[in-house]
């Protein structure tokens, strides 16, 4: 294989390993920039995932899998707001617990249900988000360098890969050109201001978390339907902690938290790629290394040495009408 | 607030509150089991019967409080700094280093009980260097130590299985871990013990960190109320306002509260590596740094609350192990659930039912008429 097809593959497996981080990763931009802050993405993603494998397994269309896992996880969201908003809880405990109740679940349940040792049965085609091709994907292919790029790396991924990185613009423009967007920073930055101009923190925060629920379904979604032909126990494997990591890398921006996902998939994809084979200069690096690298960055980034990752003021603090 | 309103009673404040939030949690738990089409009574019986209905249940039971009554101080003493360390995981797992250090070193010229103290000294220094990094950011740089630990759970997972894949490992084994220890590096089982209260034991992992971890209770409660470090570390807790006002050094409370945290997780590893395993292996740790968290919220950060919930927990995971046999529906990840219910109702959700319960004792006829006078309009 030449320099060209390997980068192209390369780059290929990252985007297919960000797309869950990046849905997960604006989830959690929704909820944190309204000043809840959301350790739970792992477990709502993980739920999502669950309730995707099963609820396609049973009624055989990848649609339905995708509700359900969107109801799932909004739940789920409204649980962690019915804790913090609600009842003024630690939003980092409830997260936590949400994380375990999630992940115990969606193991007990799929044992009872399937009996398949925690496993969805396996999904047939039908059941899945397949890959799309993208039009002319064939006929260009033969083009030398845009033909491959076309056809190899921008064709050939599932739906919701192209609606993950739409979402993305999207986002941007919801929170930074809607009146709903601007209320939702305000309330993260100073809800009392909120409060004065007659508008409901608590509503406003509760919206912001269903959004965080409806992305995380469709990142279990993803996981379940697309990468995977159902659900496998304890399949997200941190990759909520890494969007979240993600999420704090892009300093809470909806373009920048793109890039972060591309950034730390091409490190997973690299990681992969490279394993057991020494680098030039360096040598051999360790697989762990590169693994770790992406919780190393982040560790670095809020130490402050690469710029300064500044939360939203208000994050993590009850809003008490009173005070 | 309109409704009738009266300062609970500490027993409420202590002892009902909790178990109020307890009795939800598993009430909860029941649904899962309903939902899955088993008896939840039968489960808890079951559970209740494989923990404590004979010696070798007990004993296990006791083993696995252990684990928990290290990992669930490690986060209370953090919370009374207002901390939040979820590294107990990584912390507790790195400190198995400090154990492993000493035992390879040490367990073919000393006896286990000189070999003890120097790996208990060892898993405290590796769990609280591990704990050091994120405390420092913290204390000087302002990173948000709830993140910082998270990332050092999943680097110390990393850097664990580097070290036993290519260094730690024997040339000769293929699997992860290392050497076996010898006996210099084995602790006495203490299931004598048990025996002499007339339990029948076959063999149990139980040994003699269990008097450590009671020690340990003990020692976090001298600190915490008794020192004047401890009070420093309270203060900075309710109010890092007064704290600093009262010429506290936050920094130097932050990271010492941490080192402190992050030693009493890395003591947990003496538990399995030196009383059960015999070797420092792979994921020995088996998430006994989260239930800590639970251990910590139940026991409200108390040492004599985080003993008995540490039991509890006990409990819940060798009856769990019991339950999988006689239900093979329900999985120890049942324990997951009810883990995550625990910290739910008594963490997050610990004011819920307060309102409530102080509406009731404001309409008390005794206990709320005196309340009402200095509590009425509150």
């Amino acid at each position: 294989m030449d320099l060209f097809t390997t980068l192209v593959f390369l780059l290929d497996s990252a985007v297919r390993v960000s797309i869950p981080l990046l849905l997960a990763a604006l989830a959690g931009l929704y909820s944190e920039r309204s000043g809840v802050f959301d350790i739970g993405l792992e477990g709502k993603m993980l739920a999502g995932a669950f309730a995707a494998g099963a609820a396609a397994a049973v009624y055989g269309s990848a649609w339905v899998g995708l509700g359900a896992a969107v109801l799932v996880s909004t739940f789920f969201a409204l649980v962690h707001g019915f804790a913090s908003i609600t009842h003024r809880g630690n939003q980092i405990v409830s997260g936590v617990a949400i994380n375990f109740i999630a992940a115990g679940s969606a193991v007990i349940l799929g044992q009872a249900w399937f009996s398949q040792g925690g496993r969805t049965p396996l999904l047939s085609a039908d059941a899945r988000f397949r890959a799309v091709q993208l039009p002319f994907a064939d006929a260009v292919s033969d083009l030398p360098l845009i033909g491959r790029i076309y056809s190899d790396l921008l064709s050939g991924h599932s739906l919701i890969a192209y609606a993950a990185f739409l979402l993305v613009p999207f986002t941007w423009w919801v929170l930074f050109r809607t009146r709903f967007g601007l209320r939702l920073r305000a309330v993260g930055e100073n809800p009392a201001a909120v409060d004065t101009a007659g508008i409901s923190v608590a509503w406003l925060r509760y919206r912001a978390v269903m959004c965080t629920g409806i992305l995380t379904g469709l990142a279990g979604t993803y996981l379940a339907l697309s990468q995977n032909a159902g659900f496998v126990k304890d399949m997200t494997a941190g990759r909520g902690f890494i969007a979240l990591a993600a999420l704090i890398f892009a300093k809470w921006r909806p373009v920048p938290v793109m890039f972060a996902c591309l950034l730390f998939g091409l490190l997973d994809a690299f990681a992969i790629r490279i394993q057991g084979t020494p680098l030039p200069i360096i040598g051999q690096v360790p697989v762990q290394f590169i693994q770790a690298l992406p919780y190393i960055l982040t560790v670095i980034l809020l130490a402050g040495f690469i710029g300064k990752a500044i939360p939203p003021r208000a994050g993590g603090v009850p809003y008490v009408k009173e005070r | 607030m309109s409704a009738p309103y009266a300062k609970l009673p500490a027993w409420a404040d202590y002892g009902l509150i909790p178990l109020i939030n307890l009795a939800v949690a598993f009430i909860v738990a029941g649904f899962v089991v309903l939902l899955i089409g088993e008896n939840p009574l039968r489960a808890a019986a079951i559970i209740v019967d494989g923990a404590l209905g004979y010696g070798q249940g007990v004993a296990y039971t006791l083993y696995y409080a252990t684990s928990f009554i290290f990992t669930g101080l490690a986060v209370a003493v953090a919370f009374h700094c207002k901390l939040f360390n979820i590294g107990g995981e990584g912390q507790a797992y790195v400190g198995g280093l400090g154990v492993a250090a000493a035992c390879l070193t040490f367990d073919s010229i000393l006896p286990w009980w000189l070999t003890f103290p120097l790996a208990v000294a060892g898993a405290a220094i590796a769990g609280a260097a591990w704990a050091f990094i994120p405390a420092y950011l913290q204390a000087k740089r302002g990173s948000h130590i709830v993140i910082t630990t998270i990332m050092f759970n999943f680097i110390a997972a990393s850097l664990m299985v580097y070290l036993l894949v290519n260094v730690l490992k024997p040339a000769a084994s293929q699997a992860p871990q290392t050497r076996n220890f010898l006996e210099g590096g084995q602790l006495p089982k203490i299931n004598w013990m048990l025996e002499a209260l007339g339990f029948s034991i076959r063999s149990a992992p139980l040994n003699v960190s269990f008097f450590l971890a009671l020690l340990a209770a003990f020692l976090v409660w001298v600190l915490i109320w008794r020192t004047r470090l401890g009070y420093e570390i309270r203060m900075r807790g309710h109010s890092p306002k007064a704290a600093h006002y009262a010429g506290v050094n936050e920094a130097r409370i932050i990271i010492i509260t941490m080192l402190v945290s992050g030693a009493l997780a890395g003591m947990m590893a003496v538990n399995p590596i030196m009383g059960d395993l015999g070797r420092l292996q792979i994921d020995f740790v088996t998430e006994a740094g989260f239930v800590g968290i639970a251990v910590a919220l139940m026991g409200r950060s108390h040492p004599a609350g985080v003993v008995p919930a540490a039991v509890l927990f006990g409990i819940l995971y060798q009856g769990g192990a019991e339950l999988s046999f006689e239900m093979p529906g329900i999985s120890r990840d049942m324990l997951v659930i009810i883990q995550g219910l625990v910290i739910l109702f008594a963490g997050a959700l610990e004011h819920m039912f307060r309102p409530s319960l102080q509406a009731v004792f404001a309409r008390l006829p005794r206990a709320g008429g005196g309340a009402l006078k200095h509590g009425g309009d509150a």
